[in-house]
């Protein structure tokens, strides 16, 4: 057991489900678990009991470094404005072809 | 294939002896619904249970079928008294506490792995499509089993000895999985149901490879063991289990909800 446990409670474990070959890993959650092994198998048991998914990605919830709400102003806000980021800003030219999915 | 009286009389035993096996451990497992060590632990045994609860369903069912709807699988269920059911003694053991209930599971999944591994090549195609259906199931019961044995038994001092003590106790009772009647001789010779002396050896040695690796010591294979559950001879824990398990039904039968 890692030693940055603030409780009584097996090492925290965070989630990641590929809901069909191809398609990117999504957050579903966490859990406890003492190895990655068992993280794998509770994963499995508590989170792919409906057939949500078809791969499973478990990290050490200590291994993921976040943002915290405080960046979000200095993170976030910058982008408000700058529409010109979205493709659909720009207006197509006539006599170009697209394209689209 | 052709079914003669003889064959159909042995396949509707050999399958209830299947599904009481199965419905009996996944009681046991469904007792610890909400008492599980932690919720992950909680979830994964009512998962097994499940698995086993589809597998004992699939056999009632199908021996409910071969007698022409004259009873059901609840009837099968919940209206057999202790001697009727013929179930090993090894399923319906008590859970005592968690290594309990671990070596009880690997004992079980173990054999049923072997079982199954042979059972999809029966001629019988329900029962071929049952053991290639619940082969998945059982290798990832193993997994989960032999992973909880590796981790107490290499764990603390208490978790080691827990792990011994459930492992001397139902050593005992793993013989009668490979018990053996004019049932079992009618439908091996059909090609319908496994020849269980085959993988005998193998079962031994499987488990105690698991009780090195879960640094235990070897138990013996030709110790003497405890049989009678499939002549319906059971313990003391088998009228416990089904007092709890029949009570609804047998007093409000037939009751909807």
């Amino acid at each position: 057991m890692t030693s940055n446990n603030q409780d009584t409670q097996w090492p925290l474990w965070e989630v990641f489900l590929q809901v069909k070959s191809g398609s990117p890993y999504g957050h579903v959650g966490s859990l406890h678990a003492v190895d990655a092994e068992q993280a794998l198998q509770n994963a499995r048991d508590v989170y792919t009991r409906r057939q949500e998914g078809t791969a499973i990605w478990v990290v050490p919830a200590d291994a993921i470094t976040a943002s915290t709400p405080e960046d979000s102003g200095s993170f976030f806000d910058p982008a408000n404005d700058k529409i010109y980021r979205h493709p659909t800003f720009y207006k197509i030219p006539k006599g170009v072809n697209v394209d689209v999915h | 294939m052709t079914y003669t009286d003889e064959l159909i009389e042995a396949i509707g035993e050999y399958l209830l002896r299947l599904a009481d096996d199965r419905m009996i451990l996944s009681h046991r497992l469904a007792e610890l619904c909400g008492h599980g060590p932690i919720l992950e632990e909680d979830i994964a045994l009512t998962n097994i249970s499940l698995d086993l609860l589809g597998q004992a369903k699939l056999y009632y069912e199908k021996v409910a079928e071969m007698s022409e709807g004259e009873v059901t699988a609840d009837d099968w269920v919940y209206f057999r008294d202790e001697r009727e059911y013929w179930n090993v003694l090894l399923v319906e053991q008590d859970n005592e506490d968690f290594a309990h209930t671990i070596v009880k599971q690997l004992f079980f999944d173990v054999f049923e792995m072997l079982l199954y591994g042979e059972m999809v090549n029966s001629k019988d195609n329900d029962l071929k499509a049952i053991a290639e259906k619940s082969i998945k199931e059982t290798k990832y019961h193993l997994r989960h089993s032999h992973e909880w044995m590796l981790k107490l038994g290499g764990g603390t001092e208490e978790s080691n000895r827990r792990l011994h003590d459930a492992v001397e106790l139902l050593w005992m009772y793993t013989g009668e999985l490979f018990y053996t009647d004019e049932v079992d001789e009618i439908l091996v010779a059909a090609g319908i149901a496994p020849d269980t002396s085959k993988f005998r050896d193998e079962y031994y040695n499987t488990l105690n490879k698991i009780l090195v690796e879960s640094e235990l010591d070897k138990m013996d294979p030709d110790a003497w063991m405890q049989s009678g559950g499939r002549e319906g001879l059971h313990t003391e824990f088998m009228g416990h289990i089904l007092a709890t398990m029949q009570y609804l039904p047998r007093s409000m039968p037939d009751e909807k909800w």
